[in-house]
């Protein structure tokens, strides 16, 4: 396990109140895994990210990273991982913005004690791979959203860490520069097989990009999986048949077939929820066809994480938290620094 | 995208050997931030102008003024030398305004996200400390000599000894302010909060330390006042080394203050960097 964090708390205290940010957070990551933490603000995403990058105490638990102990080793955490930090907020990636793009580069190097010579071939290697050829001689501050989220990004990789922390890698990035960041985040793992953790708050992203999901909401990881086993084990798969007769008849027919929850018939359609719908479907289909119901259009929907969260917590994740909830983590982190 | 591999990530052992401990580590760390702060200051070095006009301004318009006052010899400024008086208060007021200010720069850092990946990152968190109050403090130095040799035009006339002493004086209160300075700008990490609180503390600083005038004009109470605030005793001492005088109690005093206000401000702002959480 490159992680393995056994009951992470941390609590907030203010004079007026105190926050449970997170509340007993169990997780382990396997070596080479891309692992998403899925949540949305303010449901501990970030602070459970920054414990677990000794940039926060947690007030409980313990945790090992990279090998190393949180509490008794920080040192030894911070030699060995990357972080990327959110670039949209209170605090932004983490680039001066009146340094050189090279200069950034070469700096990170230095302070993870790499020799002048191999600081420049990496900055010279990820440059390359991340897309920032050219750029080098230019303030950081002219650089493009995308561009400046690339540098973040090579910023955490320049020592090549065993292990990377994205805190929301592609918040505020336009659709291409999105998928072609997640190039960039797979071919990470298949060329060097560096472990992956990633805060996001979009399920496309969990979902194009992580072998597997936690799903985090107040402080507390409420399902974990596979994203295709998550959507299938929260909400199952939504098969809609429109038939050419009456679809009273195929709702008896199919009433207690074994898999099938949920059956509804309005007009000609039917609708039904099946655990696996690749495995439902055939079976569907034959004790329709033997009972001579003919059918117009076979439609199989895969709920969505968006569906899965909603089950889940009965909120959307695009929905904001309630009202007097910290609403994000950068929220919970200012008020920590209240005297 | 580029499909270029790759290269495989260093194995545990070759992460520990590329490190060394203690003081070696911190101080080549030191070197590092130093250099960066440095490099980044000097693409703006408007700022090093900026923070000289106002002591420029004082010595200009208010100078004359005042060796024409003292001329009668009324006010215990010397008579025959009055810069060498007013030199080493513009001296200390540069100090106090130029490094207390520098708060200002670690809350953008901060903003930026630059504390924060530099603090996830083996770097000693006292040599980011250090590294900046290194910069400040050449910076400081560097305005200091110019003033003193505009002071010099102006008709300072004061032993090169006395102002090299002098400009150590200026070095270590720097030091002092600008440590405590970015410790306050970390905690606060709000310009809004950062800039009254500068003004409450640093304007009675200034005037209770006898940068104008001496204050063995003032009242008793006054007089007192400006015994229990650090800066007068620096800036006396600055005086007498000024018109040539080392080796007395009001030397030995003024470096006893410097150096203590320094150890105390570094060992309270080396609290807050070294700081878990922040």
């Amino acid at each position: 396990m490159i992680i393995d964090a056994q009951g992470l708390a941390r609590t907030f205290r203010t004079r007026k109140r105190s926050v449970e940010a997170v509340r007993g957070v169990d997780l382990t990551v396997k070596a080479g895994e891309i692992v998403g933490f899925l949540g949305p603000n303010g449901a501990g995403k970030t602070t459970t990210l920054r414990m677990l990058t000794t940039l926060l105490r947690p007030t409980a638990g313990t945790a090992t990273v990279a090998g190393c102990d949180l509490l008794r080793d920080p040192v030894g955490v911070r030699r060995r991982i990357g972080y990327v930090p959110q670039a949209i907020g209170v605090t932004a990636g983490g680039t001066d913005p009146s340094a050189l793009v090279g200069e950034e580069l070469t700096i990170q190097g230095r302070v993870y004690r790499l020799s002048a010579g191999q600081a420049a071939e990496r900055a010279a290697l990820l440059t390359s791979q991340l897309e920032l050829t050219g750029l080098e001689g230019r303030l950081c501050k002219t650089l493009s959203g995308g561009q400046r989220r690339r540098l973040d990004i090579a910023l955490g990789l320049i020592h090549s860490p065993v292990v990377v922390f994205l805190d929301e890698p592609t918040t505020g990035l336009d659709p291409q520069s999105r998928s072609n960041l997640w190039d960039h985040i797979r071919g990470l793992r298949e060329r060097l097989g560096t472990t992956v953790f990633l805060t996001t708050h979009y399920l496309e992203e969990a979902d194009a990009l992580c072998d597997r999901v936690l799903v985090i909401d107040h402080g507390k990881i409420i399902a974990e999986g596979v994203p295709d086993e998550l959507k299938r084990r929260i909400s199952g798969d939504v098969i809609t048949l429109s038939v050419s007769a009456d679809a009273d008849r195929a709702q008896a027919v199919l009433t207690g077939y074994p898999g099938v929850r949920d059956l509804v018939a309005e007009g000609k359609a039917i609708r039904m929820t099946v655990t696996s719908g690749e495995q439902a479907l055939p079976g569907v289909l034959r004790q329709l066809d033997a009972e001579g119901i003919t059918m117009d259009s076979i439609q199989l929907a895969r709920p969505t994480l968006d569906d899965v969260f909603l089950t889940l917590t009965g909120r959307s994740l695009r929905d904001d938290s309630p009202v007097g909830e910290p609403r994000s983590s950068n929220e919970t982190r200012q008020a920590e620094m209240q005297p | 995208m580029t499909a270029t591999t790759f290269p495989a990530p260093a194995p545990a052992e070759t992460v520990e050997d590329r490190y060394r401990s203690g003081l070696v580590t911190f101080f080549s760390d030191t070197m590092l931030i130093f250099r960066r702060q440095l490099k980044l200051s000097l693409r703006n070095p408007a700022w090093v102008i900026i923070g000289l006009i106002q002591p420029i301004l004082y010595l200009a318009f208010f100078g004359p003024l005042l060796a024409r006052v003292a001329s009668g010899g009324a006010l215990g400024v010397p008579a025959n030398n009055p810069y060498s008086f007013f030199v080493p208060g513009l001296l200390i007021q540069l100090g106090l305004f130029g490094a207390s200010f520098v708060g200002f720069t670690i809350i953008a850092d901060w903003r930026a996200g630059v504390i924060e990946r530099f603090r996830v990152t083996p770097v000693s968190r006292m040599a980011l400390l250090a590294g900046r109050v290194l910069r400040d403090v050449l910076t400081l130095t560097v305005q200091a000599i110019v003033l003193v040799l505009a002071g010099l035009a102006f008709g300072l006339r004061a032993p090169l000894a006395g102002v090299l002493i002098g400009l150590c004086f200026v070095a270590v209160v720097a030091v002092s302010l600008a440590a405590v300075s970015y410790a306050v700008g970390l905690l606060l990490k709000s310009e809004d909060a950062l800039a009254p609180l500068l003004n409450m503390i640093m304007v009675p600083l200034m005037l209770l330390s006898g940068i104008m005038l001496p204050m063995t004009l003032g009242p008793v109470w006054l007089r007192d006042a400006a015994r229990a605030t650090p800066f007068g005793y620096i800036i006396n001492a600055m005086r007498d080394v000024f018109a040539g005088r080392y080796f007395n109690a009001v030397v030995v005093e003024g470096i006893a203050v410097s150096v203590g206000l320094a150890i105390v401000c570094l060992w309270l702002a080396g609290r807050a960097f070294a700081k878990e959480n922040a």
